[in-house]
């Protein structure tokens, strides 16, 4: 299936066979419930980043937010997952730098292909995804990570019907925003 | 900041950056800090996402259900089913990630990569987060409590033993994985 590389070849080489990452999630995965009692996790980091902007300016704006208060109150605002997602850049960085595929670029050549060059429209877009996504992420209390892995992965009920809506969500989206206009 | 200390243990913090360098180091190898591959993905045209996803979930899942029966691990953080916002929430999430062309995880992870956009959608996320708190006390009133089925498995839903669940899981994948790959070796996409 693979051209099989040297070993040594792997930390420079700038795409890793997908049944590979996989696989290295899922040890990640058991290295994280067996030493730390955790599970791979990511969105709800947001909300606590959220909690502690709003909580610098206001902190009864804080107190008085049953959401917010789940998550602050009482509990450390750093938390680990906070300090996985703090740290997800830098892995990145690191991959991208070892494997020369660093590159800064503001709009993806898929994106431009379909609505142009514009710098503002696609941060326009980026953003307003972002926030769809995360909003629709804790409505159904989790994420890719939260649920797609680690739930899916635990058999959960939840992260199963979560995996299925995105997928249906993600795929008509993307099929109208891309169609074919010829 | 709230009525405790603003970090946790250092042991924890420590082991919580680890693990964020490596899940960020594999997410980009991976490919999926892509806008191109996780759009694909929805497009159809790139698998990239689903064979990771499902990867992960078999080896993740084999492991974490070893070793409960081990006694080795304390027990599984299963999040509770809330039918109806499950199904809207992975709607909306679904959709918003077409928009953006990164997930949470990805999206904050190919900033490292050099991607300026992904910093947009990380700001939109945040904004997200917090339009969210503020709609809590109506989707706890109105959405939450539709088909509530508290921290349920698939085995504890349907019955049967876990491996035969992850049995069927890997041997569903792999049928998948084979007919992809001979797919995509019959195309112009490379299957990298």
């Amino acid at each position: 299936m693979q051209t099989t590389l040297p070993a040594t070849n792997l930390w420079t080489r700038a795409r890793w066979s997908p049944y590979l990452v996989g696989t290295l999630i899922g040890v990640l995965s058991w290295v994280t419930f067996y030493v730390m009692d955790q599970a791979l996790g990511a969105s709800t980091t947001l909300v606590r980043a959220a909690g502690m902007i709003t909580g610098a300016v206001s902190e009864e704006a804080v107190r008085g937010n049953a959401y917010y208060s789940k998550y602050l109150v009482g509990k450390p605002g750093i938390d680990w997952q906070f300090a996985l997602v703090v740290m997800l850049p830098i892995g990145a960085l690191i991959a991208a730098r070892l494997s020369k595929s660093f590159r800064s670029e503001s709009v993806p050549e898929l994106w431009r292909s379909r609505f142009g060059n514009s710098k503002g429209l696609r941060y326009a877009a980026a953003f307003a995804g972002g926030a769809l996504m995360l909003f629709g992420a804790r409505l159904a209390g989790g994420c890719t990570s939260g649920h797609s892995i680690s739930g899916n992965l635990q058999l959960a009920v939840s992260g199963w019907i979560f995996t299925i809506a995105l997928f249906v969500g993600g795929i008509a989206t993307a099929m109208t925003l891309y169609k074919k206009q010829s | 900041m709230f009525d405790t200390n603003l970090f946790a243990s250092p042991q924890l913090l420590l082991f919580g950056a680890l693990t964020g360098l490596v899940f960020g180091f594999l997410l980009q190898r991976g490919g999926v800090t892509q806008h191109k591959v996780i759009v694909g993905q929805f497009l159809l045209r790139d698998f990239t996402v689903l064979k990771i996803i499902l990867t992960a979930v078999i080896v993740g899942g084999v492991g974490i259900y070893a070793m409960t029966g081990m006694g080795m691990i304390e027990g599984l953080k299963v999040k509770a089913a809330h039918v109806l916002a499950d199904v809207l929430g992975g709607v909306i999430f679904g959709s918003g990630m077409a928009v953006l062309g990164y997930c949470p995880g990805t999206g904050i992870a190919a900033i490292g990569q050099g991607s300026r956009d992904a910093i947009a959608g990380t700001l939109g996320m945040l904004f997200g987060a917090a339009a969210y708190a503020q709609a809590y006390p109506f989707m706890q009133e109105h959405v939450l409590g539709v088909g509530e089925l508290g921290k349920v498995t698939l085995v504890g839903e349907f019955g049967g033993p876990a491996w035969i669940w992850l049995a069927a899981l890997a041997v569903g994948a792999g049928l998948l994985f084979v007919w992809l790959e001979r797919r995509e070796r019959g195309t112009a996409h490379p299957a990298v």
